[in-house]
């Protein structure tokens, strides 16, 4: 058995002893070479996550292990970039670039750093304070992709590109996945955005993982069903249902085979997200955990 | 050589595209027995699809008997599938038969109605088995 990417137990985290929690109660196992997917609406305790995971913020209870160690231990084999990329506005980039060959002695892949640096046309004389939201996160990608990470956490990595930027980058990070089966971390609120490039879902709301597990088997584990609005859904579980007239459309995650008189039918990941968004009662799935367990 | 195109909208699985696509192209004979499909690195470069969903695809050809993995090599087509280079003379045919009906006026639509009519006539699908469809 090879070591998780990420293995969250009872994780919480809080900013201040009297402050709300950002994060509660969070348990999830990543294995290693997934693209996984972090969803949630803003305030989730998406960033939280991320920047707990990057040993970058103490968490306040639970435990958490990245690549098999402390988040702390891990920093030299992650690569991070933060949903403001913070970058030294004075330096060029020809000079980040160097910053970070010597700040990373002997993992610094510079093809790879140039590679992504000359894809979007840039000139490495031009200093970061120049540069657009979309220019700076290529640079950010450049040098966190450039340091050969084991894990990648990626916060919001394609918010501020321009469409064919975000497919462009999307495929060099898939490119970095396929040939050093790196894992993909990133957070997005946008589903339908990540939904081709991976594997993976952490559905986080409310500062709670709501979904947990690789997608094929979160879309198995659902069914859509449609039926008479006097029918008792029990005994499968309900995230959601609604009443139309006569009709009662529902999301279950059948606890057996379904009557064959319901129609029934295949959520899609946008439909299954938001169906356990809007209700922050259904209890949360992780067909992924159980199996493990 | 195979250049995959994804659409994200047309509700068939990204993997299933990707099979089909690459039957299309043995059909047409744009890969021959021998030839090297792109690595799964290469397709997810360009298409920004996870890696994992091209080895799905390729292992399905692969069960199929139609490409194999070489270790360390990549993965090669075995065998062609159907009978219709892009260059056969029943190509040329049809090529005459499009362009007669351009003329005569036919909109694509009309053509395309035309085509899976006979289509339907000359090579009857099987009746699929009745599932537990939504609609």
């Amino acid at each position: 058995m090879t070591v998780p990417a990420i293995e969250a137990d009872a994780l919480g985290k809080r900013f201040g002893r009297r402050a709300a929690w950002a994060l509660r109660d969070c348990s999830f196992r990543l294995p290693a070479g997934r693209v996984c997917a972090v969803v949630g609406p803003n305030g989730a305790g998406k960033s939280t996550l991320l920047a707990i995971t990057a040993g970058l913020h103490a968490h306040t209870e639970g435990t958490i292990a990245v690549l098999g160690t402390d988040p702390a231990s891990a920093r030299s084999r992650i690569g991070f970039v933060d949903q403001d990329k913070p970058l030294y506005p004075q330096l060029s980039i020809a000079e980040t670039l160097r910053m970070g060959a010597d700040l990373n002695p002997g993992r610094w892949d510079a093809d790879t750093a140039e590679r992504i640096v000359a894809g979007g046309d840039l000139d490495p004389r031009k200093r970061i304070r120049a540069l657009s939201g979309g220019q700076r996160t290529r640079v950010a990608l450049a040098l966190a992709l450039a340091k050969r990470p084991e894990l990648l956490l990626l916060d919001e990595p394609m918010a501020d590109l321009d469409p064919l930027a975000r497919h462009e980058l999307m495929g060099v990070l898939m490119g970095q996945a396929a040939e050093h089966g790196t894992t993909i971390v990133m957070s997005s609120h946008v589903v339908a955005e990540l939904e081709d490039s991976c594997d993976h879902l952490l559905l986080i709301g409310g500062g709670r993982v709501r979904l947990a597990g690789e997608i094929d088997d979160l879309l198995a584990a659902h069914t859509r069903v449609s039926v008479p609005a006097d029918t008792d859904l029990a005994p499968h579980d309900v995230v959601e249902s609604r009443t139309a007239g006569r009709q009662l459309s529902a999301l279950v995650r059948p606890a057996g085979p379904l009557p064959a008189d319901w129609r029934t039918g295949p959520p899609s990941l946008e439909d299954l997200v938001l169906s356990y968004l809007r209700n922050p009662e259904a209890l949360a799935a992780h067909p992924t955990t159980e199996a493990a367990a | 050589m195979v250049d995959y195109r994804i659409d994200r909208h047309s509700g068939v699985a990204t993997y299933v595209q990707i099979v089909q696509q690459t039957k299309q192209a043995l059909r047409l004979g744009l890969l021959e027995p021998g030839d090297k499909l792109p690595t799964a690195r290469e397709v997810v470069e360009a298409t920004a699809v996870n890696p994992n969903t091209v080895l799905k695809a390729y292992r399905e050809l692969e069960r199929e008997g139609l490409v194999e993995a070489r270790r360390g090599l990549g993965t090669f087509v075995r065998r062609s599938l159907g009978a219709a280079p892009a260059d056969s003379p029943l190509r040329a045919e049809l090529e005459q038969w499009a362009a007669r009906a351009r003329e005569s006026g036919l909109e694509r639509e009309d053509v395309a109605a035309l085509f899976t009519a006979v289509l339907e006539t000359h090579y009857p699908v099987h009746p699929k088995i009745p599932e537990g469809d939504p609609s």
